[in-house]
């Protein structure tokens, strides 16, 4: 990693919260009754053990890419040659746990990054970066399992991770790990937009809904539902780029937090027009609906990381759908409308009666009683 | 793929469910006036919300949730005796959604922040295989209608653990039923009465009330046409002016109901008079240990030393939960609404629970001008 990580790491030693963690004693007892190797304070200290982990175990996965002045270089940040209108992006990136059915926070790090880039219209990313916060005990293994994850998300999309950072935080100050990507790409034409919708626009998701937010809930709360039912983490960013040149896209986003209903009603309000949703045409699994009703979570306020909701110009809304459904996603369908009436509000058609579909409220945790 | 099957299931078929609405709307102009329904369960609300419900019932049909949550009506001091108990060291033990419920002085997820031992369990069962595993004392605290207070009754005639007990906020419906229709300012013209505390009782457990209060009682599965059904049935009652008690849902609950589960539940359990929060005070609808059961009596065992606060939290003061349990206001005419209490961090308890009215409405919406 860059020079500029192992700088702050050296501050993050000065303050005190590395030495705490190497002075706690619990870090070193674990490793000891561990068979595994674990990472310690000692590799976000600076100095040779971090320049060994960065060499051999970043480097060795990340290499260098096409930027002028790349990771390779260990510079205090990349150098790449652009032109035209830039979108930046970040996110951090907490998941409990860390890996999970179909996926782990790697993939799910190098997806939400690249998607958001994808979502303003960036469909081909030029770089991304990589702030690694790891907790002192957390298995090396997971760790380098993660990076792996993330070097083979970046390979799947051709981005590359130009530069990063990594810090090691004391037993109990972070759950085992935390990931920031910040992402650039280029744009070029008008960036997409949710106040760009219009009244008749249609609404078209590219896959099933729910699957990654009762993915994760299911395995933190150790149900099984015999395998059927995994996170649909994915870079979507070919999705999008095959709806833009299908039609005229107005608006994307990826629905992570808050899922389907928070991103339709980020786009009513955006756009000051109502939704209208076929509740029924919406792309939902026999998996996630069930393990929806068992939890008592709806399928519709949690976390996809592989899904794309696209607002696109009425008359190329079938051409989108049927563009998604040869670049890879079979359910991609239309699933609603721009209104003029209930200006800021969804409209949720249940196929027996109708009610507004509100943003979630607060986390979505399981039902107990 | 293919859309998911439970939405296309026979009781969510919205063919049926039209031809039922439009049934509600022949009976309602038969009717020519106002029929307010009080239904007594948070299933019911949350179906009713969810699938939109309201938006096919004819003008001038109400259907708003009585007392029928019981982490709603679990009162405070019930949840200070709870805190007491696990910041005396003893493992407290309860489902999930009582967590985050507020007693006087806070709730058992405070007491868990600062350290005391408060564990989510699915069950009584799952408490008692706690107790098995350990030497401390392991408490249930044991909340519910008839349909959890079975299983917990079932717990303690199987000779659990000597180390466990129940601290019991089990309550009994019928006799809630009978203090909200006997309210004088509430309005209430028939009860669409619980499904799955029925499935336990029977629907024969009602015949005593329609007699007395000359009340029509229909009980109702969750289910969209199942409601919708139920709503059918009382409507021809009221149109025929007759207080008559039926079943609609007849493939889960049968007129004597679950004859084994009855049994463990009042061989442990005796009804006593209790507070229902924000309610009343109601004769016979707490659920007590029986004395034969003393030894799993957390009240009995352990000399609950509970923090009760006099100052009331003045926002607690503005909470109408009690005035929407009784059928006489609607949540978004708290101030509170969705402002100052929400999930995060509710106020009142039907802010709290997956079944309470304001949480539902939060979620789902309640009445909207669609």
């Amino acid at each position: 990693m860059s020079e500029n990580a192992e700088t702050d790491a050296e501050e993050t030693n000065a303050d005190g919260a590395a030495e705490d963690t190497t002075g706690d004693g619990a870090t070193a007892d674990d490793a000891a009754d561990a068979p595994e190797a674990v990472i310690d304070a000692g590799v976000g200290a600076g100095g040779g053990r971090m320049r060994e982990f960065v060499e051999s175990e970043i480097l060795a996965r990340f290499g260098d890419g096409s930027a002028r002045v790349g990771l390779g270089a260990l510079e205090d940040g990349s150098v790449h040659s652009v032109e035209g209108d830039i979108v930046l992006t970040t996110d951090t990136h907490v998941v409990d746990p860390p890996v999970f059915p179909g996926g782990d926070i790697g993939e799910l790090a190098i997806s939400g990054t690249v998607n958001d880039l994808a979502m303003m219209g960036a469909t081909d990313p030029i770089a991304l970066t990589c702030g690694l916060i790891v907790e002192a005990g957390t298995p090396e293994s997971l760790v380098t399992d993660v990076l792996d994850s993330m070097a083979a998300a970046a390979d799947r999309v051709g981005v590359e991770i130009s530069t990063g950072d990594t810090k090691v935080m004391g037993a109990g100050e972070i759950d085992r790990i935390a990931i920031n990507t910040t992402g650039i790409g280029r744009v070029t034409g008008e960036p997409l937009q949710a106040a760009r919708l219009e009244a008749g626009d249609r609404i078209v998701v590219s896959g099933p809904i729910g699957e990654h937010g009762l993915a994760v809930l299911s395995a933190r709360e150790g149900f099984d539902f015999g395998g059927d039912l995994a996170s649909d983490v994915a870079p979507v960013n070919d999705l999008v780029r095959a709806a833009m040149a299908a039609g005229t896209v107005r608006t994307a986003t990826d629905p992570t937090r808050g899922g389907l209903a928070m991103a339709l009603n980020e786009f009513a309000s955006s756009a000051d027009a109502g939704i209208a949703v076929e509740e029924r045409a919406i792309p939902i699994s026999e998996a996630a609906s069930a393990a929806g009703e068992v939890l008592g979570i709806e399928p519709l306020d949690v976390a996809n990381e592989g899904v794309a909701v696209f607002g696109v110009a009425p008359d190329d809304a079938d051409a989108v759908v049927d563009a998604l459904r040869e670049a890879g996603a079979p359910d991609a369908t239309i699933v609603g409308e721009v209104l003029t009436d209930h200006p800021g509000r969804v409209v949720l058609d249940t196929g027996i009666g109708r009610r507004y579909l509100a943003e979630p409220t607060g986390e979505q945790l399981p039902r107990i009683c | 793929m293919a859309a998911s099957t439970d939405r296309d299931l026979q009781f969510r078929d919205p063919e049926k469910a039209e031809q039922l609405s439009d049934r509600l709307e022949e009976l309602m102009a038969e009717i020519d006036g106002r029929v307010d329904v009080m239904h007594v369960c948070g299933s019911h609300e949350q179906a009713i919300a969810k699938f939109g419900l309201r938006s096919v019932l004819p003008d001038g049909l109400s259907v708003r949730m009585g007392p029928g949550c019981p982490v709603c009506v679990t009162d405070m001091p019930e949840v200070d005796e709870a805190v007491a108990l696990a910041e005396d060291g003893k493992i407290v033990t309860t489902y999930g959604d009582m967590l985050k419920v507020p007693g006087t002085a806070k709730s058992l997820a405070d007491a868990r922040d600062e350290g005391a031992d408060v564990r989510v369990v699915y069950s009584a069962s799952e408490a008692a295989e706690i107790a098995a595993e350990t030497d401390e004392d392991v408490v249930f605290f044991a909340t519910g209608f008839e349909t959890t207070a079975a299983p917990t009754a079932a717990v303690l005639a199987d000779d659990p653990p000597a180390n466990f007990s129940i601290l019991s906020a089990h309550k009994y419906v019928p006799p809630a039923m009978e203090v909200v229709a006997e309210m004088p300012d509430t309005n209430v013209d028939a009860f669409l009465a619980a499904g799955h505390a029925a499935v336990i009782t029977g629907s024969g457990i009602f015949e005593e009330f329609v007699d007395e209060y000359e009340i029509p009682t229909v009980v109702g599965g969750f289910e969209p046409l199942d409601i919708l059904l139920g709503l059918v049935k009382i409507l021809e009652f009221v149109r025929d002016d007759e207080a008559g008690l039926a079943n609609a849902y007849p493939r889960c609950v049968t007129e004597d109901g679950n004859v084994p589960a009855k049994e463990a539940l009042w061989e442990v359990f005796e009804t006593t008079r209790g507070e229902w929060r924000g309610i009343a005070e109601i004769p016979d609808a707490d659920l007590a240990l029986r004395d034969e059961y003393a030894q799993y009596d957390a009240r009995e065992i352990f000399d609950i030393d509970a923090a009760y606060e006099d100052e009331q939290d003045p926002l607690t003061a503005k909470c109408i939960s009690g005035d929407i349990m009784a059928g006489k206001a609607d949540p978004d005419e708290c101030e509170l609404y969705g402002e100052e209490c929400t999930p995060e961090n509710p106020v009142g308890a039907s802010m709290v629970s997956s079944e309470g009215t304001c949480k539902i409405w939060l979620e789902y919406g309640g009445h909207p001008d669609l």
